[in-house]
């Protein structure tokens, strides 16, 4: 501080709107919390016995291993689709086009089913000569696309349209100068992209990748229609047969709610990291971002008192 | 210079128009080798576009250029054209160093691994080779010690020495200049001069976009004012800084000087 120079000594702008609302915030809350302690018919014993059963945590398993490979898949492709939609050749760039009309222009729902149900179209696939000709490698369509496989292709082949996407707008964020410098120093165009313009494009494209991370946890229930044993339809198994419907939605609900938590941490971080060097902002966490406003109006009010 | 000498650039009657926009009207010019040509011209004039031709960073729409005797852009055989394939285009490309107005540097790589980057991946020099020329290259701009900086804890115009070091990296044959001076701080003008200035009398053929009137009066071999896509004159600076023939050249200078 510089010699002779006071602290401001002012009195905060007050708020009364902001205990206004939080009064009424708080009313609701309390309301809701007291129906559910009394008056819902909801069995928190058969909650707690569920959390860490044995079929829910195996489902919770698969649920992580849905969302950890299809997530890999759609990056993968998403990043392929966006370098062949900027291709120059018009046959490369029309077949990205393709894909992504097709894969994000149907529901995710449709494409799991659609997999699931392959083998009644095509009871036979295999790897060989096209158009009937010898094959290398076949089988029947219901031993090569379990359900396993048919839920990582519907998420996974629908996630990569969506990364596309993310990645294209990733890679039209870096600046112009940047694909000439590398042009004029020789590079190709495959060199470019691979060391000049996909690394600067990350800081743009790790913010929405971790959003999509966080919802395919939550899409892989959809997974649950083609009785592929995940965290929702190992719930639905046990309320089938002991009728708890709700509390084992609550238990899955529980475990969704967890893992997006940890998936949100993680995700700050990250953005956190690609963030540095580009910006003297650093995002606050939402966590953080309601602390810090909750407090902020009380502490110069108690520095001044000190 | 011998007087058969092959010109480093030729252009004949170069056109270039974007959508219905005339931006080359026709410009005829000869950079012989370790000529300085300095461009000179009100914005807008195409000479930026003009050199962005050279090395094919544009593509011309008429006319012909060529770069030590060869089809820039295009292969002659018989009295047919034929397109080069990008990776032909590439390799020409690596044989010409270009420098920009905002430098484009790599802002992830170091200095020194913007200088290595094109000789390792381009012309396929080992890394510790490579890495010691840089050494070298940043030595010669002045700027050895800084080597393991990040473009952005460099100024403007240490960044753009940077970028002439990578450029030189490649042992180009003919230097571009595109406006080099004009993104940086006053003070900082000085240094990336001295630099090209010591480039200049080592024989290095450039062809420089510039509004540095001093550098091309005292660096420059031939001096072109281009305005409205033509070229309007031609000379030796001193002659066309002193004795301007044309109005519009007369217009221009009274403005800057």
């Amino acid at each position: 501080m510089t010699h002779g120079s006071e602290p401001v000594k002012a009195v905060p702008v007050r708020h009364p709107w902001r205990w206004v609302t939080a009064a009424l915030v708080a009313v609701f809350a309390a309301n809701a919390l007291w129906s559910l302690a009394t008056e819902a018919r909801l069995d928190w014993d058969v909650v707690g016995e569920y959390l860490f059963s044995e079929q829910i945590v195996d489902g919770l398993m698969v649920t992580l291993m849905l969302t950890a490979v299809a997530m890999l898949m759609g990056i993968v492709l998403g990043v392929v689709l966006a370098v062949m939609w900027l291709s120059p050749n018009p046959l490369v760039s029309g077949a990205s086009w393709f894909y992504i009309w097709l894969f994000r222009g149907t529901p995710v729902l449709v494409q799991l089913l659609f997999w699931f149900f392959l083998a009644s179209i095509y009871p036979h696939v295999s790897i060989g000569i096209p158009f009937g000709g010898p094959e290398l490698v076949g089988g029947s369509s219901k031993d090569l696309i379990p359900p396993i496989v048919a839920a990582i292709f519907g998420l996974g082949f629908n996630e990569g349209a969506y990364m596309a996407e993310i990645v294209r707008a990733g890679i039209g964020s870096v600046d112009e100068g940047q694909e000439e410098a590398a042009k004029a120093l020789g590079l190709s165009r495959m060199q470019t992209m691979r060391r000049i313009v996909l690394p600067q494009a990350m800081r743009v494209i790790v913010p929405p990748t971790g959003n999509e991370t966080i919802s395919m946890l939550k899409t892989s229930s959809l997974v649950s229609v083609i009785a592929y044993a995940e965290l929702l339809y190992s719930a639905q198994l046990i309320y089938a047969r002991n009728y708890k419907t709700i509390e084992l939605l609550v238990v899955a609900s529980i475990w969704y709610l967890a893992f997006t938590t940890v998936l949100t941490v993680g995700q700050y971080y990250l953005e956190r990291y690609f963030a540095r060097g580009s910006s003297r902002y650093v995002p606050p966490s939402r966590i953080e971002y309601v602390f810090r406003n909750l407090f902020r109006h009380r502490r110069p009010a108690s520095e001044g008192e000190a | 210079m011998s007087a058969v000498a092959t010109p480093m650039v030729e252009a004949r009657g170069v056109l270039k128009h974007y959508g219905r926009s005339q931006v080359l009207k026709g410009i005829d010019l000869e950079v012989l080798p370790g000529e300085v040509m300095c461009l000179l011209g009100p914005s807008g004039s195409g000479k930026s576009t003009f050199l962005r031709c050279i090395n094919h960073l544009e593509r011309i729409d008429g006319g012909e250029l060529w770069v030590d005797g060869e089809l820039v852009g295009y292969r002659q055989h018989g009295d047919k054209l034929y397109e080069l394939k990008e990776s032909e285009i590439a390799r020409k490309r690596a044989e010409i160093g270009m420098v920009f107005q905002r430098f484009n540097l790599f802002p992830h790589m170091t200095a020194i691994d913007n200088v290595a980057l094109a000789p390792t991946r381009v012309k396929g020099v080992q890394r510790e080779q490579a890495l010691v020329e840089a050494r070298e290259m940043l030595a010669r701009v002045g700027l050895a010690e800084r080597a393991g900086a990040y473009p952005a804890q460099l100024s403007g115009g240490q960044q753009q020495r940077v970028a002439i070091a990578r450029a030189l990296a490649m042992h180009p044959k003919l230097m571009l200049f595109d406006e080099p001076t004009s993104a940086l701080d006053p003070e900082l003008v000085g240094d990336v001069l001295e630099v090209m200035r010591r480039l200049a009398a080592d024989g290095m053929t450039m062809v420089v976009v510039t509004h540095e009137i001093g550098f091309a009066r005292e660096a420059g071999d031939s001096l072109v004012f281009m305005d409205d896509g033509v070229v309007v004159e031609y000379g030796p600076p001193r002659e066309v800084l002193e004795n301007p023939r044309q109005e519009r050249t007369k217009a221009f200078l009274s403005r800057v000087l």
